[in-house]
């Protein structure tokens, strides 16, 4: 009832128009009477495994797992550049594939392992691929790197697992990591400023390294 | 995005029987397509079903020399799948040819029969659009119509669907598996499975509500040179402008399924018999009935000659 009494009470002060009405909230928390009208979104607990770091939260149904990453975890090399899936700044690896993390729910993510770029490598430490971008320029402006490079990690897995791509001459023999065939898989990795060449030879380098 | 409950389902019947019952319910598995629609509200769902428990991701032998392929394999896996690229290669091509590796790797087999269209104005929440908003009308008739449909369309709609897989699946004479609400199992053809819009364009499959896609099962292998030709924009992450999925046999005969054109993956059996006699005689079967816009007449043309290439490339 007084929560009920709470949320009217607020409705009116808002359309009065009144500053002070924006503390309210705040103040129903401090009292231990949360403010929880009937609207207010469904939030379920989830654990998720990033980087090797086990964190456990309670969030609204409907945070995508990009969200998750950058706004709860605050991992913010994750990018979110159009968010729906088209640019593919956002590649994180799950469970060993890359995926787009802002075209799923966090929730649907509980237990699941999660590698974003923070967790390839670090600054002393650079991961293969991540070393081989800086040599060959593979980036101009930066925004979409850590997905380009999540991306391109995971493409040589795709390769050596022998999974096939719309390049591929024959689909049931075994497949090499030509230059065609990385253009071909990155293409869900959209570069504003256009390195892609340069990462197509960084990623060439890092299978030759692999081979 | 509008608030709604989420739940894991536990068997295939529990998650038929919620979904019928539970207002504004909607499964989840990939949610490629669900999850982007979502955040621009053209889908609200109440309440989500996730469905990736249900332990449908195995692709097995079925009695008859076939494969039975769980409705939630992913679409890498299916492409990957050593039998599927030696004895459907068609089906193989076709997925490899959509979306990206990222999307991929979450799109499920179900679910990318299930996806909807990607026609502009049924993403516009500002446009009229009979699909989304039945009655509303159609903003595409008049409209931007250069990617949509030529055939199977009416005065209410001319989306087209968008899978590559579909069209694989449809020459292949796949059979769709569900579970109805009531616990019932059945099997729907897939040329069954898609409906024309007609006056409901917002009414896209013959399932049931709460009905779900357990599995797609093929026949045996038919052996054939298997092509899946696509036209499009871009190299490579773009949708169809036409695409053909061919199975050609060395006498020359063979099926074609044609994609970018139909709401529906477009086959006419009946036109196949002209497939000896070259593209021309096939495409007009196929094509028998169009009635394209001034923006995408250019199809009828495009299936014709792609075709006339696919089968070129057959023989050589």
């Amino acid at each position: 009832m007084s929560d009920h009494a709470d949320l009217e009470f607020s409705r009116r002060s808002i359309l009065v128009g009144g500053a002070a009405t924006v503390a309210l909230p705040a103040i129903a928390h401090a009292e231990g009477a949360p403010v929880r009208a009937a609207s207010e979104p469904p939030t379920l607990p989830v654990s998720l495994e990033v980087n090797g770091q086990r964190h456990n939260l309670q969030l609204d149904t409907r945070t995508t797992l990009l969200d998750a990453l950058r706004e709860h975890l605050h991992l913010t090399g994750t990018k979110k550049g159009c968010d729906h899936g088209q640019c593919g700044a956002c590649t994180v690896i799950v469970d060993g594939r890359r995926i787009n993390s802002c075209l799923t729910l966090a929730v649907m993510h509980d237990g699941d392992k999660v590698t974003t770029i923070e967790g390839l490598g670090t600054p002393d430490r650079l991961h293969p691929m991540q070393a081989a971008f800086i040599k060959h320029d593979g980036y101009q402006c930066g925004y979409c790197t850590p997905g380009q490079i999540c991306s391109a990690v995971a493409v040589l897995g795709e390769i050596e697992a022998g999974i096939p791509s719309h390049v591929t001459d024959d689909i049931t023999a075994t497949i090499r990591p030509t230059n065609m065939e990385m253009r071909e898989r990155m293409s869900g990795n959209i570069c504003r400023c256009g390195a892609y060449s340069n990462i197509a030879e960084a990623m060439a380098e890092v299978a030759g390294e692999q081979a | 995005m509008r608030p709604f409950t989420y739940e894991r389902a536990a068997t295939a019947k529990d998650a038929a029987a919620r979904a019928a019952r539970t207002p504004g319910a909607k499964f989840i598995a990939g949610g490629t397509n669900l999850l982007d629609l979502m955040k621009i509200e053209v889908e609200t769902p109440a309440h989500l079903i996730d469905v990736n428990g249900l332990g449908f991701d195995r692709i097995e032998p079925t009695a008859d020399g076939g494969l039975r392929i769980g409705a939630l394999v992913r679409n890498t896996d299916l492409a990957a799948d050593m039998r599927v690229r030696r004895d459907y290669a068609l089906l193989s091509r076709a997925l490899v040819a959509g979306a990206s590796g990222q999307l991929r790797n979450k799109a499920t087999t179900a679910g990318n029969l299930l996806q909807r269209t990607r026609c502009p104005y049924f993403y516009d929440t500002n446009q009229p659009c009979n699909k989304r908003k039945p009655g509303s009308g159609c903003a595409a008739i008049g409209g931007f119509s250069r990617p949509l449909g030529v055939i199977g369309v009416s005065e209410e709609c001319i989306a087209t669907h968008p899978s590559d897989m579909a069209i694989a699946m449809r020459a292949l004479d796949a059979t769709v598996e569900t579970v109805k609400p009531d616990g019932t199992a059945r099997s729907v053809p897939i040329a069954d499975l898609h409906r024309l819009p007609g006056t409901t364009p917002q009414i896209e499959t013959a399932l049931d509500d709460g009905e779900l896609i357990t599995a797609v099962t093929l026949p045996k292998p038919i052996g054939g040179t298997h092509i899946y030709h696509k036209v499009r924009d871009r190299a490579s992450y773009a949708f169809a402008l036409v695409s053909i999925g061919a199975i050609i046999q060395k006498d020359g005969s063979g099926r074609v399924a044609v994609g970018g054109i139909a709401p529906k993956p477009w086959r006419v059996e009946a036109a196949e018999a002209a497939m000896p006699g070259g593209a021309r005689a096939v495409a007009d079967g196929l094509l028998a009935g169009a009635r394209p816009t001034q923006e995408n007449g250019f199809k009828l043309t495009l299936v014709e000659r792609t075709l006339g290439a696919v089968m070129a490339q057959a023989r050589a």
